[in-house]
C-alpha cells in the first residue's frame, strides 16, 4: 500500500459540486465507489487468515496491535502512548516543515523567475538539470553536509518537494492574462498589490495543484529519509519493529502511513476548494 | 488636454513589420467627449494603447495637460473591450472597484465609501459583494465603469466597451456613459466601430482610415443635450451625420449635394441602420 494512490479518489470526489439538493446523490455517488474497500478488507482478513503466514498477519491483528502500541494512552494524551508521541511529532514535525519550507522557497522563486523573462533565461536549464537528479541519490551528500538527524531530512524533504511547486508556480506566472497585466498597469496599482493581488491569485490554481503533488511526495520522503539514518519518526518505527520481528507492528506502521497520506491529502483539497472557490465557481458559468 | 502629434507604430520589424498607425494628429479638450470610429483592425486599440502607455510608440508624441506621457499617466481610467477579463474573479465586486484607489491614499473606510458611490452611480448598489462572474456581461461592463468612476481619473478611455453586449443593454451603457459624463465631467475618449453609436454619444467623432491609420476626417456633433436613444437618433441631423461619418469610413469623397442626399438618407433610415454596422473585430 503506497501513499501515492489517495489523490486521485479525493480528487474525484472534489469535483462533484455539493449543493444541499444533491447530497443523497453523491452519498451514493460515494458509496458505490467505496464499496470496494470493505470488500477487499474481509478478503485479506480471510485470505491471512488461511495462509497463516508469519509476514502477513491479518488486519484484525494489525489493528489490534497499532491500539497497543499507539492509542491506548492516557486521554490527556489523546489517547497517544509515548512511543507514538515520541515517533510521530517528529514525523509529523519534519513533514511540515519541510513542505512549508518548499512551499515559500518554490513560490517565491517561481514567481520571480515567472516575471523576469531574463531571469528565467538565465536559470531554467539549471533547474532543469537540478530536477533531474533523482534526489535520493543526493542523501549521502546531505548526509556528510547537514549529519544525520533532523536537519538532513529536512534538506531531503525540501530539496525533493520543492520542484513541482517552483515549476507550477513559474507556470502560473508566466501566462498571466494580458488585460489582467495591462488593467494593473492602468490603474497603478502598486508592487505589492502586483504580487499579492494579482500574480499571486491568478497563478493560485497551478500553485495548489503543485503544493498538493508536493505533499504527497513529501510523506514519502519523509518516510526515506527516517529508514536511512534517524532515531525516531514513523520510518524509524517501521524498520525497528522489523528489527524485532514484530510483524504486526511493523505492518501498523506502513497502514498508519496509509492513513496519514490519505488524510492529508484530503484535507488539503478541503482547504483548496475554500480558496480557489472563485475559481472553480467562475469557470462553471463562463 | 489631451495632444496627439504626429502618432505613428509599427508591430515588428523587417518584412513581417507591420504599420498600424501611419501618423495621427489629435486633440481633445477638457471635458469633451470625442469617438474615435474606425474599421476593424485599422489602429484604433494601438492608438488606445499608446495613450495609456501600454506600448511605446514608434514615432510621434502624446501630451497631456501639456506633460508629454512616457509611461502610464497616473489619473487615467481604461475601460477595456474584454470586460470579463479586466475585472479580476478573485475579488468582490467591490474590491475590483476600490483596489486602485489604495494608491490615491485613502484608507479603508474611504475607499469602500467611494466604490459603494462609484457602483451606486451605475445602478450596482446590490451587487457590492458579489463576484463578478456572477453578474452578466452588461453589469460587469458597469462594474469596469464604475471603477474608472472611482478612481476619478482626468480622461477616461473606452476601447470598444459594448462590443460584446446584446441590443438593449448597449442602449443602457451608452446613457449611462452619457450620464457619468455629465455628473463627473470627465473627458472621454471613446472608441468603437459602430458609426450609430459614435454620433450618438460624441461631442465629435474622428473617423481613422484603414491601416495604417490616418484620421480621415472629423465632424462635430452638434445634436442636442439630453440624448435619447429614439428621438435623438431620428432627428435629421443625426441620420445625416451618421452618413457623413459612413463615408468618411468607408473613404468615399464628399457629395457634392449635401441637401439632397440628405434626404435620400432619410427615407433610408430605418433600412441602413443595422447595415452600417461592420462586424465586431
Ligand atoms: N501585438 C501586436 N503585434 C503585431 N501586430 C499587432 C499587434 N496588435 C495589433 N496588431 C495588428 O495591428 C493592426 C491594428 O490592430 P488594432 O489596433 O487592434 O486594431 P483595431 O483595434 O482598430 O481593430 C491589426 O492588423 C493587428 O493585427
Ligand atoms: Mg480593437
Amino acid at each position: 500500500m503506497t501513499v501515492t494512490t489517495a489523490p486521485e479518489n479525493v480528487k474525484g470526489d472534489a469535483a462533484t459540486p455539493r449543493t444541499p439538493g444533491n447530497r443523497w446523490h453523491s452519498l451514493t455517488a460515494v458509496l458505490t465507489r467505496v464499496w470496494l474497500v470493505p470488500v477487499a478488507i474481509v478478503a485479506w482478513e480471510l485470505g491471512t487468515r488461511q495462509a497463516e503466514s508469519f509476514y502477513f498477519p491479518p488486519p484484525s491483528a494489525i489493528v489490534i496491535r497499532m491500539h497497543e502500541l499507539w492509542f491506548s494512552g492516557p486521554a490527556s494524551d489523546l489517547f497517544l502512548t509515548e512511543e507514538a508521541i515520541e515517533n510521530f511529532g517528529p514525523s509529523l514535525g519534519r513533514l511540515f516543515t519541510g513542505w512549508i519550507l518548499a512551499c515559500l522557497i518554490g513560490i517565491t522563486l517561481g514567481i520571480a523567475l515567472g516575471r523576469s523573462a531574463t531571469l528565467y533565461d538565465y536559470v531554467n536549464p539549471i533547474v532543469e538539470f537540478a530536477r533531474a537528479t533523482p534526489p535520493p541519490a543526493l542523501i549521502p551528500l546531505f548526509v556528510i553536509l547537514f549529519k544525520i538527524g533532523t536537519p538532513m531530512q529536512l534538506a531531503t524533504i525540501v530539496y525533493t518537494v520543492v520542484w513541482p511547486i517552483l515549476i507550477n508556480t513559474v507556470d502560473g506566472a508566466r501566462f498571466l492574462d494580458g488585460t489582467y497585466a495591462d488593467t494593473a498597469k492602468v490603474f497603478g496599482l502598486t508592487r505589492a498589490q502586483r504580487f499579492f493581488r494579482i500574480i499571486l491569485p491568478s497563478a493560485a490554481p497551478k500553485i495548489f495543484a503543485g503544493m498538493r503533488v508536493s505533499l504527497s511526495i513529501a510523506v514519502i520522503l519523509m518516510v526515506v529519509s527516517e529508514l536511512v539514518g534517524s532515531i525516531d519518526g514513523i520510518g524509524y518505527l517501521i524498520l525497528f519493529k522489523q528489527q524485532s520481528f514484530d510483524l504486526p507492528g511493523m505492518w501498523g506502521g506502513v497502514v498508519l502511513l496509509g492513513i496519514l497520506g490519505y488524510v492529508l491529502n484530503a484535507s488539503f483539497i478541503l482547504v483548496e476548494r475554500r480558496v480557489l472557490s472563485w475559481h472553480r465557481r467562475a469557470r462553471q458559468t463562463t | 488636454m489631451l495632444d496627439v502629434v504626429n502618432l505613428r507604430h509599427t508591430y515588428g520589424e523587417g518584412p513581417k513589420a507591420h504599420q498600424a498607425l501611419g501618423g495621427i494628429d489629435l486633440k481633445v479638450s477638457e471635458g469633451e467627449l470625442v469617438c474615435v470610429v474606425g474599421p476593424s483592425g485599422a489602429g484604433k486599440s494601438t492608438l488606445l494603447r499608446s495613450i495609456a502607455g501600454l506600448i511605446k510608440p514608434t514615432e510621434g508624441h502624446i501630451r497631456i495637460r501639456d506633460t508629454e506621457i512616457t509611461d502610464t499617466p497616473g489619473d487615467l481610467a481604461v475601460v477595456f473591450q474584454d470586460y470579463s477579463r479586466s475585472l479580476f474573479p478573485w475579488m468582490t465586486v467591490e474590491e475590483n472597484v476600490a483596489l486602485p484607489l489604495r494608491r490615491r491614499g485613502q484608507d479603508r473606510k474611504a475607499r469602500r465609501a467611494a466604490a459603494g458611490e462609484a457602483l451606486n452611480a451605475v445602478g450596482l448598489a446590490g451587487a457590492t459583494g458579489k463576484y463578478p462572474w456572477e453578474l452578466s456581461g452588461g453589469m460587469q461592463q458597469r462594474v469596469a465603469i464604475a471603477r474608472a468612476i472611482a478612481y476619478r481619473p482626468s480622461l477616461m478611455l473606452m476601447d470598444e466597451p459594448f462590443g460584446s453586449v446584446d441590443a438593449q443593454t448597449r442602449e443602457d451603457l451608452e446613457d449611462l456613459v452619457l450620464q457619468v459624463r455629465k455628473d463627473h465631467r470627465m473627458t472621454i475618449l471613446l472608441i468603437t466601430h459602430d458609426i450609430d453609436e459614435s454620433v450618438y454619444l460624441g461631442d465629435r467623432v474622428v473617423v481613422l482610415s484603414k491601416a495604417p491609420a490616418r484620421v480621415a476626417g472629423e465632424l462635430p456633433v452638434n445634436l442636442p443635450f439630453p440624448r435619447d436613444q429614439i428621438a435623438t437618433r431620428e432627428l435629421p441631423a443625426f441620420v445625416h451625420l451618421r452618413a457623413e461619418v459612413g463615408r468618411l469610413v468607408r473613404g468615399k469623397e464628399h457629395p457634392a449635394a449635401p441637401a439632397t442626399e440628405e434626404e435620400n438618407l432619410a427615407d433610408a433610415e430605418d433600412t441602413s441602420r443595422s447595415g452600417e454596422r461592420p462586424a465586431a473585430g
